[in-house]
């Protein structure tokens, strides 16, 4: 393992992990289970069929509090954040000023705050970011000292609702403060796998406790980033890093959905200029699905070519799909190349394995909405 | 059939005649998880020992398997290509990748024995 010499960071739940047989592997500079024995494919397909618990606490939790939090946070991000009703959610990209992604994240409307998770390895950049356009009495607290845990799958609702009737009757994106198994918990009917499910911020000292009160419900089984990265993939959400970063723009990762109807009379956002153009006079490129023929699996930085011809794009995420049972892949290429069914080359290891541009998502959503 | 050995890459050979079939060990699949597709040399090909000359998938990740000697492939197990959940379920037998005709045959001997080998492993952990 090419392991930095870096100190790694444990989440509150790393002695569980341990205790439940995971595989730690590195990620974002903390020590996480890529896998439990149940191993990445039986771990993936039982999200899809019954409930996974995944520790997500690595991620970045934060509370926006004053007069004015939502109009503030629009200084970084083209969603309409102001628009959101309380004890809802909204996903959104925070851009940057020539139009590239900072980041990815999720803004709920609390009432009197609003709670905000981003992604571990970029909560150092995006922290900073929104602090610095933070007008008097707006503030910026990051929430350290809490865990996040996901509970997906179309079992994981019903089960969580046997600790906290309440949460069923939250629809997809709805947010609530409950109490569960005596624990305080901010509960959201969202996820990372296209899958029902709920993310469930707790505090560090009681998420442990938390998390062995949901693993004993029927049907729950401990689930490590490798089937949550097999899970998003399938269901077409981006990671941040592969698939979008500083250099992508919304509207070439086609995330264009994320820009509140508002923001694009205003045009008052980081990047909005090159969106704006974008819009208007379409992009180079574009984000797709892909779907190579056969079994063979395309990685990451697979390059794109026409096929037999020059080329024209690059793989940002690939792997095997456990749930269609072969491989799926996104990434960018050529507008010209980039309508559903156009075939492909993807250069693996030299050869060209066919494939063709998909839609995504390749596994239908199964939100509750 | 003479005893299998093993080598650092985490592959077993077993030599027959002069043909040496080679796949991975208990310990590689098992850290691998789920294979889903392997990439298998050409027949008639010659390989030099250490030469990378097939890819096993998992759901994860792609890793190289190296030929252990040096030689020409003569076969390689077809029924992965339909199965490759074998080399999970039964990499030292069912899941074997390829058989190697030895350009010298005291090559595999000079490679580990299975107690060489566990000590090695357990050197890793």
């Amino acid at each position: 393992m090419a392991d930095s010499t870096e100190q790694l960071l444990d989440t509150p739940l790393a002695s569980l992990h341990r205790e439940l047989g995971g595989r730690m592997v590195p990620f974002a500079g903390y020590a996480m289970p890529v896998q439990y024995p149940a191993g990445i494919m039986q771990e993936h397909l039982h999200c899809r069929a019954a409930a996974a618990l995944f520790d997500v606490s690595h991620m970045g939790q934060a509370e926006l509090v004053g007069e004015g939090a939502a109009a503030a946070l629009e200084r970084v991000t083209p969603a309409d954040v102001q628009i959101l009703k309380p004890g809802r959610q909204k996903y959104g990209l925070l851009t940057m000023a020539e139009g590239g992604i900072l980041d990815d994240f999720m803004v709920a409307n609390m009432g009197d705050r609003l709670f905000l998770v981003v992604n571990a390895s970029r909560k150092h950049v995006d922290l900073p970011y929104i602090e610095s356009v933070l007008p008097a009495g707006v503030s910026l607290r990051p929430l350290p000292d809490r865990a996040l845990i996901a509970l997906q799958g179309p079992q994981a609702v019903a089960a969580i609702a046997t600790l906290a009737p309440g949460i069923a009757a939250l629809s997809f994106m709805g947010v609530g403060a409950f109490t569960i198994a005596g624990v305080p918990a901010l509960v959201s009917r969202s996820g990372y796998t296209g899958e029902d499910g709920v993310e469930v911020s707790v505090p560090a000292d009681q998420a442990e406790a938390f998390a062995r009160a949901l693993l004993a419900l029927p049907g729950v089984a401990p689930a490590g980033l490798g089937a949550r990265d097999s899970l998003r993939l399938e269901a077409g959400l981006c990671l941040y890093g592969n698939d979008i970063d500083e250099t992508t723009s919304p509207v070439e990762a086609t995330l264009t959905w994320t820009i509140g109807k508002r923001r694009r009379m205003e045009w008052n956002f980081p990047g909005a200029e090159r969106v704006r153009e974008e819009l208007a006079s379409g992009t180079t490129r574009l984000r797709v699905g892909i779907r190579p023929e056969g079994r063979q699996p395309a990685r990451g930085h697979t390059p794109v070519h026409a096929p037999g011809g020059a080329a024209i794009g690059e793989v940002t995420s690939g792997g095997f799909g456990p749930s269609i049972n072969g491989p799926v892949a996104m990434g960018y290429v050529a507008r010209d190349h980039a309508a559903d069914g156009t075939a492909l080359d993807l250069m693996v290891r030299g050869k060209a394995v066919p494939a063709r541009v998909a839609p995504m998502p390749f596994v239908p959503h199964r939100y509750a909405r | 059939m003479s005893e299998t050995k093993f080598t650092k890459d985490h592959e077993w050979v077993r030599l027959d005649g002069g043909v040496a079939t080679v796949g991975i060990t208990d310990h590689a699949q098992t850290a691998l998880g789920d294979v889903v597709f392997v990439d298998l040399p050409e027949v008639g090909r010659e390989v030099a020992a250490g030469e990378a000359v097939a890819v096993v998938e998992s759901v994860k990740a792609a890793s190289d398997v190296y030929a252990p000697i040096a030689g020409r492939i003569v076969e390689v197990n077809g029924a992965l290509a339909d199965n490759p959940g074998a080399i999970n379920a039964a990499p030292t037998s069912d899941g074997w990748f390829f058989r190697i005709e030895a350009a010298d045959a005291e090559e595999v001997a000079a490679l580990m024995d299975e107690a060489a080998y566990a000590a090695y492993v357990d050197s890793l952990a």
